[in-house]
């Protein structure tokens, strides 16, 4: 052969090699889609950690027999929170370097989120921030692959506020019993500051900040006994609500205060009738097993029964957060092979997907906002005993909207709180009875 | 002022109280076998886990709910018996003259297996059990309502642990013997003691305590893993305070912790989660033998 009809030959064949290899490459898809999921499976916080981790099996399992997402099977790779910060940096580096996950979900704790997000902005991973609280991280940086698919402390802060302002106006002395860490600390701060704003006249009667995973409580409810404050605010959750709650009841706290409670709905099941009627409980958003918009829609009655099926208890609002989080994932691979002319999407137009992502778990819609904050509706109600069930429920209701109680994009949270005025009291709420 | 600070004292004797039974558990051991024993805590969450199933099963087949005061302590019995002296004989025997570091790390891995195995057994939701509690009914304190549990009961309970201990230390034979080893294994084998048996029940009996104290904290509290490693640090710090070794100490120390924990709820509520700590610190400073610990030679 000549020289010249050797390079035509070459050129030929490496042309036709690229026209075959395009398109597969393009239709080509994993066999696999693997998630790496930040949860606590030990330690006082595994009360929220495993209902969460229940959730995402269970969710796993429903997607995987629809057939994946866009065609592709979901896998599960958990990591404990409660293995301390140091492990779990190390352990998610693991999953993204030596797993090869595609996409993570971390974590419950503010401070796993705080040492996780930066790490998944190195490495470039898509990462759902599936139940933390701080409202730190979106409002102090901004952030291609960190998305949060629920709200933040503030919306949950100001929509307990609200209810307490709204339902029981004429208080005038407040008290707080909130664990020694940062959650118990930032949620104070947020609903102290909004409180002085809204009604200045209220006096703070105890600030107590008993120890994380504290035993004992005799001393700080002796210590309100004796203040005999008119509100209790507590942002406690686990064990140690359980505990307080117990202890209080038993020594009659409840008959002297109104209790404001915004984690409340996570102990119901277990605290039973130790939990009095009338106490103000949220549920870090607008999920509730017997949430007033859809308790009758099939979907959600389906899951509610696939839960309590599988763990004997009803979802409690992490088992609803990490729904939410799935249902983030399965919205940004649709949208994103639909922005991908139907073909499989690879990561980055996963990430893409995300900004402004509008999805449904099994509450009202969220959208994710541009500062990557998911705007997530807020419920609060009071207990109320039944014969329909062997805890109490949730009455009178109110179900807020995100955008109306939190700080918009790029506005600090407290700086926010400070603009408040007397109009804020007018927030509208849709109002429920249950059983109506 | 006068009603608060009698508030704050019956606090602090109701917490106080709790915290002796588990540290002076902790103290007994240390004090007659060298081994300052992790895993303490353990058997504090294994005494309360078991009192609580006990109860509960009480009340399931419909039995006196007074009938689970017998069982508390027949619950930390077994415990301290099964699994303390399980423990004892298949692995502590096998520690004592290595160096002090390798039976910490020991005892550390027993805790992380016991905490393990808590969460394999019961799960890692709150377990409650309530109902002794409620049977003793409340008391009223300068117009304050507290559980005649907290404040009668368990400090009863912690008086008559000390007054049992030091009887049986001191006017029994084999507490004579105890002491015996205590003061010097190699004399009082010579004598024809039996040290290794004299561990075995020194365990027993500390574990036992520990597991007693849990079995009396389970109606006041959520019983959950992770309980006993809170635990084991107060007591380190109520028998460091004490001085190591010293029980009637550790009845002094775990009041001086209770009520300086309670006093700061009531007046500085930022140190409440320090204040055990600051006592300890404080009395190691200017004692560092603790308390009521005795300074001694060095052994070469």
């Amino acid at each position: 052969m000549k020289q010249g009809g050797k390079w035509a030959a070459l050129a030929a064949g490496l042309g036709l090699s690229l026209m075959l290899s395009a398109p597969v490459l393009a239709q080509q898809k994993p066999s696999e889609i693997k998630i790496g999921i930040a949860t606590f499976t030990s330690g006082a916080a595994s009360v929220f950690g495993v209902p969460g981790k229940q959730a995402a099996e269970l969710l796993a399992d429903r997607i995987n027999k629809k057939g994946g997402l866009q065609g592709v099977p979901v896998k599960l790779y958990f990591i404990d929170e409660g293995a301390g910060a140091e492990t779990l940096t190390n352990e998610y580096r693991r999953l993204v370097e030596n797993e090869k996950v595609d996409v993570t979900m971390a974590a419950i704790s503010s401070g796993s989120c705080v040492n996780l997000a930066p790490l998944a902005e190195d490495l470039k991973m898509l990462n759902l921030l599936w139940d933390c609280g701080t409202q730190r991280i979106f409002e102090e940086g901004k952030h291609r692959y960190n998305y949060r698919s629920q709200a933040n402390a503030t919306p949950e802060m100001m929509a307990a506020l609200l209810y307490l302002l709204k339902k029981k106006p004429d208080f005038k002395t407040i008290a707080v019993v909130n664990q020694d860490y940062a959650w118990g600390r930032d949620s104070w701060e947020l609903f102290s500051a909004a409180l002085k704003k809204l009604k200045p006249d209220v006096q703070v009667v105890a600030e107590l900040f008993p120890k994380l995973g504290a035993p004992d409580f005799s001393a700080e409810i002796s210590r309100l006994l004796a203040a005999r404050p008119d509100v209790i605010l507590s942002t406690s959750w686990g064990g140690d609500l359980d505990t307080f709650v117990r202890q209080a009841n038993q020594r009659g706290l409840f008959r002297m205060s109104t209790f404001v409670l915004p984690l409340a709905e996570s102990s119901l099941q277990r605290l039973a009738g130790e939990l009095p009627d009338g106490v103000i409980v949220g549920a870090r958003g607008d999920h509730y097993f017997l949430h007033p918009e859809y308790k009758d829609d099939a979907d959600f009655k389906s899951f509610v029964e696939e839960f309590k099926q599988r763990t004997g208890s009803y979802p409690i609002y992490p088992a609803f957060h990490m729904a939410q989080a799935f249902a983030a994932l399965e919205a940004a691979y649709d949208k994103a092979a639909a922005a991908n002319g139907g073909a499989f999407p690879d990561r980055e137009k996963v990430v893409d997907a995300m900004s402004g992502l509008q999805f449904r778990g099994y509450g009202r819609p969220i959208t994710i906002r541009p500062d990557n904050q998911g705007l997530e509706a807020q419920l609060i109600g009071v207990t109320r005993t039944t014969s329909e069930y062997p805890f109490p429920i949730i009455d009178d209701i109110m179900i807020f909207d995100a955008e109306t109680i939190m700080a918009p994009p790029g506005k600090n949270s407290l700086e926010w709180i400070q603009e408040l005025d007397a109009s804020f009291l007018e927030t509208p709420a849709k109002e429920y009875k249950h059983g109506k | 002022m006068s009603h608060i600070i009698i508030l704050a004292v019956l606090d602090g004797i109701a917490y106080g109280s709790l915290v002796f039974l588990v540290a002076v558990g902790l103290t007994l051991v240390f004090g007659v076998m060298r081994i300052l024993n992790v895993a303490h805590g353990s058997f504090y969450a294994l005494g309360a886990y078991a009192a609580a199933s006990l109860g509960l099963g009480l009340t399931a087949l419909g039995l006196s709910p007074w009938l689970s005061y017998p069982l508390f302590v027949v619950a930390a019995a077994a415990v301290g018996v099964v699994v303390g002296g399980a423990l004892e004989r298949l692995l502590l025997q096998r520690i004592y003259r290595h160096e002090e570091a390798l039976q910490l790390l020991v005892t550390f891995a027993v805790f992380m297996i016991l905490d393990n195995a808590q969460r394999l057994i019961w799960g890692v939701q709150p377990y409650f059990y309530s109902e002794p509690l409620r049977l003793l009914g409340n008391v009223s304190v300068a117009g304050i309502t507290y559980t005649a549990y907290q404040v009668v009961f368990l400090p009863l309970v912690a008086i008559a642990v000390l007054v049992a201990l030091r009887l049986f230390l001191r006017h029994t034979l084999a507490g004579a013997v105890i002491v015996a080893v205590t003061e010097d294994r190699e004399a009082a084998t010579a004598i024809g003691v039996d040290a290794r048996r004299v561990f075995l029940i020194t365990f027993i009996i500390g574990t036992t305590l520990a597991s007693l104290g849990g079995a009396l904290a389970a109606p006041t509290t959520s019983i959950l893993p992770g309980m006993g490693a809170d635990m084991i640090v107060l007591s380190f710090a109520v028998a460091a305070t004490a001085g190591l070794g010293q029980i009637e100490g550790t009845a002094v120390a775990a009041l001086a912790i209770g009520l300086g924990r309670s006093f700061a709820v009531f007046f500085a509520p930022e140190l409440e989660v320090l204040m055990p700590y600051l006592i300890m610190v404080l009395v190691l400073l200017v004692r560092p033998e603790g308390l009521f610990g005795k300074a001694t030679a060095r052994k070469i």
